[in-house]
This record gives structure tokens, C-alpha cells and sequence, in this order.
């Protein structure tokens, strides 16, 4: 029977024969169903390219992304060799948006590793040790709501100094709170449900409730939502870089660009427009994206 | 010597103003090795006895005796290695994420058990499941097949007595009948106590040797299977269920 | 012998999956005059699905598909999605299983029922007030002025129930499907609910479809029962001779149910034959 069972079958297998083929079965089976989903498969597509196109970078790119070239300032698109045109210092426009790429993806990479899980700590605390606890975890997260998020960004940023990192750190110093909250309201469902009550009968601490039992339900929805943030995420990134306060020239980031063709928007419209459509890109996948994984994650919205 | 005594247990919710009296003296005791059972029409607070007995419910008074050692108010880990319970929803009892063989893997390994993989193939044996149901997820069995791995998990750290809170009422009837016939059958190889729940006199008859009457948070009587059966009950919201029920 | 007012011929519920389309209900028909037209069956079987689909109450993906669904001659099944609007509550109304997640939590339910009659009929505020009172009687709702000025979280399972079935046969439906509309209530009220629901049916000549898993209910108060499994109906008997009835699915059902009358040491369990599945379906026509 092992022979004719080809690897489809072995996937869909209605009884798994150990934890690990039950585990790679359920993957599977979410991922048949985010492949139906046309518009989620576009945005992974474009997420795979980016990652593609930021490890390749230095094979991809034409030119140095750092080499002026006075001379040559401000060329239009289709210039011969520089297909972007270049800027204001003649550096290549489309090998800057290649290795900006790059910068791009580290910044969404840390902004959700710290920002949801910070998230998800405060508020699964929160929600089922419940009490003072509570209460105070919770006013600490509307205290942090309660502010313009580009504006703490930008006190975050002013306080720690200019650069990158410290960019990354202020976006997700104010990133996390709605995170808490989602964490939090889904924990008070989850708390009261019965599979938590019979765990608590095995005598389970709230240590291995929290980690075990209500973190891989938050979890999801958790991805789903920074998955939707990330282009606000990536525009603050750039909004700071387009202030002068996320990363520094003369590196590549997206929003700086923008911010340096700004001063000839209207006479070279492509400065400034091709960096934008840059950043439009990479956001309308990640939403694209976010749609495609609630439809597989959320089980509420499943079914 | 019996193994469970309650003597006027009081359990309410909600303090000062907002205080529901859920429970207001209850007074039993289930015998070594038998089966009693708690019926009520919903709100009447049979549930919540079973709830107060394992911790679920923490505002209560009065006293409880387990095999003649008292309940305190903090559960110790051998209380659950004596007392277990069974939901009454398969769907809502099991995480929707962990397959059937990390529920019981996870409960063995709580209760400080060393041969896990063994014990988690003799347990979906004894409830009727058999090895390939072992890497499933909920969503992928039937409520039967849930409610028979609910009962695995319960049996998992080889209780004494055992809390059925209303098991066979999110199931249709042909599968009540088989988890009622297993819940049987493991009582016999077992010696199990039964402490059970349930809205419906004709289950609670079939399963039980004595049971308490509920309404309005008090039990009203207590009557014995054959007096269930003969129609013999004296207190009139007794006789009213027994008539509603036939 | 009785008026045919709703004439159901080879229906179908599909639902295209994954793994290919998944048949709910497999070619059902039946017909239902004015009576009390029970469809039993265990979870799964169809019963449900057979009750939204002649209301056409089937959401997408699924399909209905039949060769007719008559209301008195006219063929539901050729109804445009706007004339469906008016046959459902005006021609054929239905009460789900939980009143809670039927009513409106944010309006009394005063407010509700005068808009459900204010849309069926036109009248003023002052008489949609008196004849919305009379309703609620009707239920055998006492103090119905208290409860016109209450929130629906204010009453119990049994009220709620009533309130939606007075609300229900507010544009005078010719037909009324009920579907598990007392299994979430104690056993005591479930009586007090169905003797209502009879009382109304017997009244107004209405044709009734009861649809539960409980076999004794059923038995008990329908006068004609379809018997489902796996989206056919398997059997077809008169509701007092139900105890006699020869599907050995039917027969299962009836001897796993515990009773007090007739205590066992094991209760019989229902050995399925997947031939039930795959015999023709049995027309319920009168």
C-alpha cells in the first residue's frame, strides 16, 4: 500500500501515522486554502521577489548605489544604463531601490519580531491573571495609545538620536499596544472556555496555561493583524526616513529617497515617484497577504 | 466509607449587590463506587456543584469530604490524581490546536507519568478510539469521537471519581447511547464513583443508582433509581419532571 | 384529503468543497398540507439544510436545486431573490433553535414586533401597539405591556422563544417551519411552547414543519414524520405509529433512547448500514 500512495495522499491522509506527519498535514492542508485565494498568492508572490531581489542585490543591481555621477544628474527613466533615471547626485535610481530593499525588509523584520511579542506578553498576562495586574498592564498600554504615532516615534527617535535601528526601536515601541489588546481580549474569551478549565484540573500552572494553551490561539490572529500593519509600519519607516530621522543618507532607505526627490518633485517627477511606487508595492502585498492568512488563520472568520 | 460527602454547600458569584446564590445547602454523599446523580432544569444549579467540587467555582462554603480528608480551598495535585471531570460540549472541551495525542501526552506528563507513549495507546484503546485516531486534530472527529477522547483524558491520571457534567447532551441519541454503554463499561472494569449531571431524568435513570433532585439552587429530594421508576416521588417539582420527562 | 399547500419534488442542497461537491440533501420530496409535518433525523442528516432550502435560505457557496418547490401552485424555485423577500415572513415563516441570536439585543421588544407588523401591514402606531399586545396574549404571555417595554436579554429561553413565534405569525403565514425551536429550553417550558405552537396551527389552518432530532417529541406532536439519514428520507410513517416503524435505522434510533419505563443493563447501539445511504430516497407525498 506504502508504494501507490503518492505524497499527496500521504499529506491529506485522513489518520496521520506520527505527530510529525500530522503536523506537515495540517500546513499543508492551511496552505491548499491559501492557495485558492488569487489576490494572497500575488502578495506572496511579491514578498518572495523582495526577499529575492534584497539577497541578490549586489548581483541584481547595475550600478554601485553609492557612486555619484555629477555629471549624469537627474537623468529621466529610460536613460541609457540607468532604466529609473538617477537623482540629484547621479547615483542610479533602480539600483538604490535594490539595495533599499534590503533595508526595507530588515526594518519590517525586527518591527515584527519586537512589536508582536511584546504584544502578546502584556496582554495574555493581562487578560488571564486578570485584577490589579490588569488593570495596570492595561492603563501603561492606553497610555501609549493615547499618543499620535508618528509623533512618539519622532520623541522616541529625538531622544535616542538619529539612525535606522533606533527608527525600528520607535516604531515598535508604538506598534505594540494594539497588539496587547488584541491579545488581551482574546485571552478573556479563551479563558473561561472549558479545554483551559480541563487543563487546570491536570493541575497546570498559569505559566504552561499562557504558553501552552493561549499563545497558539492568539498567535494567529496576532499574524494576521501585523501582517496588515506592516505597510503602515513600512510607511512610518519611511515617514521617519522622509523627516530626516529613520535611516541616514547616503543609504538607500525608500522614505529618504522620497524625501530627497521632494526638492525637484515638479521638474523630475521620477525622484521622488519611483521609491513611492516602491514602498506602494511592498504594502499593497502585505495587505494582500494579510487578507489571504486571516482567511486561512482565523477560525472565527473560517468555517 | 464514602467517597464524597457535601454538607451545606454554598456557592455563589459576583459579590454585594451583584451576589447569585448559585448553590444554597446542598447536603449529599455518593457512596464508594457509586453512581449519583444531580438533575435540574438549567440555572438550578447542578453544574456548579461539580464546579465548586473541583475548584472551578472558588466563592463557596460549607464542607466537602473527599474519601474522609477534607476539601480545602486550595486543590492540591493529587486531588486531581482522585477527582476528574468531563464537559459537557465536546467542541468547546478541546483545544482546537492540539491533536488528540498532545492532549493526553500533555496530561500523562502533568500528572508526573514516565511511560507516556504506552499509556497514551492503552487509553484510546480503553475509551473505544483506537491508534488511528491518535494524531488527529478535534476538527477532524466527530462529537462522539471528541467526548470518548474528553473521557480518555479524564481517565488519564486513573481516577477514583469521576464528574460528568451533562456528557451525552451536545450528542444525538445513537451516540449517546455508545458513550453511555462505555462510560458504563469503564465503571464495571474500574470501580469508578459517577458523579453526574444531567437535564434529562431518563439518562440519570439509566445511569444512576441514587439522585438529587435540583431547583432554584436546593435539592428538593433525593430519590433511588427504583423510586424514579415506580413514579414515587413525594416533593411536587420531582413529580413534575418525572411526568415531563415520560 | 387535505389541500397540498407546499409541494417539494426531488430536492437537492450542494456544497462544492475541496474534495469534490458535498450533497447535503439528495433529491427529497415531499409534500405538506395542513398539518404538523415532522422531519427527524440526527445531526448531519439534512434536516436543517431541507428546512432553509425551501425558504431558499441556503448561503453560498451552496446550491438548491429542484424540480419544483410549489407554495400553492407557485414555484418558488422561479422566484427572483426579490419575490423570494416577500414569500419569506409574509407567506412562509421560520423559528431557529436560540430566540437570543434572532432578536435584536439593542431594541425592545415592544419596538420589534410593532416594526414586523407596521412592514407586513399598514397601520398606525396606536394599532400596530393593540394588535402587537394581542400577539404576545396570543403566546399566553401574561403582563404583555411589561414585556413590550423589555430587552431581549431580560427574558428566558421559553419567553424568547414565544415572543419570536408571536412574531412570526404576525403577517399570518400560511406556512410555519420550525426548526429545533424547543432543544434549548428545559423540559417543563418545551411543553408549555409546543402547546402554543399547536394551538396557533390548529387556529389559523397553517401547515407546520417541525424539525428535531427528538424522536418522542416528534411522535408526540406531529401527525405525519420523514425520517432523514445522510440527506434522504429513509422512511415515512404516520406520527402515533412511529413505535412501530420498520427502517431498522428508525428502529435503531428508537431502542438507543435510555427509558425509565424499561430499565436495560446496556443500551442497543445503532449499527449503520451504508446501504441507508444509498437507497433511493422515499417520497414523503401525500
Amino acid at each position: 500500500m506504502a508504494e501507490t500512495q503518492t505524497m499527496r495522499e500521504w499529506l491529506l491522509a485522513e489518520t496521520p501515522t506520527s505527530r510529525r506527519h500530522a503536523k506537515i498535514s495540517a500546513l499543508y492542508q492551511g496552505w491548499l486554502s491559501f492557495r485558492s485565494n488569487t489576490m494572497a498568492m500575488i502578495g506572496l508572490g511579491i514578498l518572495v521577489l523582495l526577499v529575492f531581489i534584497a539577497a541578490a542585490a549586489p548581483l541584481l543591481s547595475p550600478h554601485d548605489p553609492f557612486v555619484q555621477d555629477l555629471g549624469n544628474r537627474l537623468a529621466p527613466l529610460g536613460t541609457d544604463g540607468h532604466i529609473f533615471g538617477t537623482d540629484s547626485l547621479g547615483r542610479d535610481i533602480l539600483s538604490r531601490l535594490i539595495y533599499g530593499a534590503r533595508i526595507t525588509l530588515y526594518i519590517v523584520a525586527l518591527v515584527a519580531l519586537i512589536a508582536p511579542i511584546a504584544g502578546l506578553l502584556v496582554g495574555t498576562v493581562s487578560g488571564y491573571v486578570g485584577g490589579w495586574t490588569d488593570t495596570v498592564l492595561m492603563r501603561i498600554t492606553d497610555i501609549f495609545l493615547a499618543f499620535p504615532r508618528l509623533v512618539l516615534a519622532l520623541a522616541f527617535v529625538a531622544a535616542l538620536g538619529a539612525g535606522i535601528e533606533n527608527a525600528v526601536l520607535a516604531i515598535s515601541l508604538t506598534a505594540w499596544p494594539p497588539y496587547a489588546r488584541i491579545a488581551r481580549a482574546e485571552t478573556l474569551t479563551i479563558r473561561s472556555s472549558d479545554f483551559i478549565s480541563a487543563i487546570k484540573l491536570q493541575g497546570a500552572g498559569p505559566l504552561r496555561i499562557i504558553t501552552k494553551h493561549i499563545w497558539p490561539l492568539c498567535i494567529s490572529s496576532l499574524i494576521v493583524r501585523v501582517t496588515l500593519d506592516m505597510a503602515g509600519i513600512i510607511l512610518a519607516a519611511a515617514g521617519l526616513g522622509f523627516l530626516g530621522l529613520g535611516a541616514q543618507p547616503p543609504s538607500p532607505e525608500w522614505g529618504a529617497m522620497i524625501s530627497e526627490g521632494r526638492r525637484f518633485i515638479l521638474d523630475y517627477w521620477w525622484v521622488a515617484t519611483m521609491p513611492g511606487l516602491a514602498i506602494f508595492t511592498v504594502s499593497l502585498a502585505f495587505n494582500l497577504l494579510g487578507d489571504g492568512l486571516r482567511d486561512v488563520l482565523d477560525p472565527k472568520a473560517g468555517e | 466509607m464514602n467517597m464524597l460527602e457535601v454538607a451545606g454547600l454554598n456557592v455563589w458569584f459576583g459579590k454585594n449587590r451583584d451576589r447569585v446564590d448559585a448553590v444554597k445547602g446542598a447536603t449529599f454523599d455518593v457512596g464508594q463506587g457509586e453512581s449519583f446523580g444531580l438533575v435540574g432544569e438549567s440555572g438550578s444549579g447542578k453544574s456548579t456543584i461539580l464546579r465548586a467540587i473541583t475548584g472551578l467555582a472558588p466563592n463557596w462554603s460549607g464542607t466537602m469530604t473527599l474519601g474522609g480528608k477534607p476539601i480545602g480551598k486550595k486543590r492540591p495535585k493529587e486531588f486531581f490524581k482522585t477527582v476528574q471531570m468531563v464537559f459537557q460540549d465536546p467542541y468547546a472541551s478541546l483545544h482546537p490546536r492540539h491533536s488528540v495525542d498532545q492532549v493526553l501526552g500533555e496530561t500523562l506528563h502533568l500528572h508526573g507519568f514516565k511511560d507516556i507513549d504506552a499509556r497514551v495507546v492503552k487509553l484510546l484503546d480503553d475509551v473505544g478510539l483506537g491508534q488511528k485516531f491518535r494524531f488527529r486534530y478535534p476538527h477532524q472527529l466527530s462529537g462522539g469521537q471528541r467526548q470518548r477522547v474528553a473521557i480518555a483524558r479524564a481517565l488519564a491520571p486513573e481516577p477514583e471519581l469521576l464528574l460528568l457534567d451533562e456528557p451525552t447532551s451536545a450528542l444525538d441519541v445513537s451516540v449517546q447511547a455508545e458513550i453511555l454503554n462505555l462510560l458504563a463499561d469503564l465503571r464495571n472494569d474500574r470501580g469508578l464513583t459517577y458523579l453526574m449531571v444531567s437535564h434529562d431524568l431518563s439518562v440519570v435513570g439509566h445511569m444512576c443508582d441514587r439522585l438529587a433532585v435540583m431547583k432554584d439552587g436546593e435539592i428538593v429530594e433525593i430519590l433511588d433509581v427504583v423510586a424514579l421508576r415506580a413514579m414515587d416521588a413525594t416533593h411536587a417539582y420531582s413529580r413534575q419532571l418525572l411526568e415531563a420527562s415520560l | 384529503m387535505m389541500s397540498t399547500l407546499l409541494d417539494v419534488q426531488n430536492l437537492w442542497v450542494r456544497f462544492p468543497t475541496r474534495n469534490g461537491v458535498f450533497d447535503a440533501v439528495r433529491g427529497v420530496s415531499f409534500t405538506l398540507g395542513r398539518e404538523r409535518l415532522g422531519i427527524v433525523g440526527e445531526s448531519g442528516s439534512g434536516k436543517s439544510m431541507t428546512g432553509r432550502a425551501i425558504l431558499r435560505l441556503i448561503r453560498s457557496p451552496g446550491i438548491v436545486e429542484a424540480d419544483q418547490i410549489s407554495l400553492e401552485g407557485q414555484d418558488l424555485m422561479k422566484l427572483s431573490e426579490k419575490d423570494m423577500r416577500a414569500v419569506r415572513g409574509q407567506r412562509i415563516s421560520m423559528v431557529m433553535q436560540d430566540p437570543k441570536f434572532s432578536l435584536n439585543p439593542v431594541m425592545t421588544i415592544g419596538d420589534q414586533i410593532i416594526e414586523a407588523y407596521r412592514l407586513h401591514n399598514s397601520a398606525s402606531k396606536a394599532d400596530a401597539y393593540n394588535k402587537s399586545l394581542e400577539m404576545l396574549e396570543a403566546v399566553s404571555i401574561r403582563d404583555a405591556e411589561r414585556v413590550m417595554r423589555a430587552y431581549p436579554h431580560e427574558m428566558s429561553g421559553g419567553m424568547g422563544q414565544r415572543i419570536m413565534i408571536a412574531m412570526m405569525l404576525i403577517p399570518n403565514p400560511e406556512i410555519l417551519i420550525a426548526d429545533e425551536p424547543t432543544s434549548a429550553l428545559d423540559v417543563s417550558v418545551q411543553r408549555q411552547v409546543l402547546d402554543i405552537m399547536d394551538k396557533l396551527v390548529k387556529e389559523r389552518g397553517m401547515g407546520l414543519i417541525f424539525i428535531s432530532h427528538d424522536l418522542n417529541l416528534v411522535a408526540d406532536f406531529c401527525d405525519r414524520v420523514l425520517i432523514m439519514y445522510s440527506g434522504r428520507i429513509v422512511e415515512v410513517c404516520d406520527a402515533d405509529k412511529l413505535h412501530e416503524a420498520k427502517h431498522p435505522y428508525t428502529r435503531g434510533l428508537l431502542n438507543s433512547l435510555p427509558r425509565l419505563d424499561a430499565p436495560r443493563e446496556r443500551l442497543e447501539v445503532l449499527e449503520r448500514d451504508p446501504q441507508w445511504s444509498e437507497a433511493p430516497s422515499v417520497s414523503g407525498s401525500e
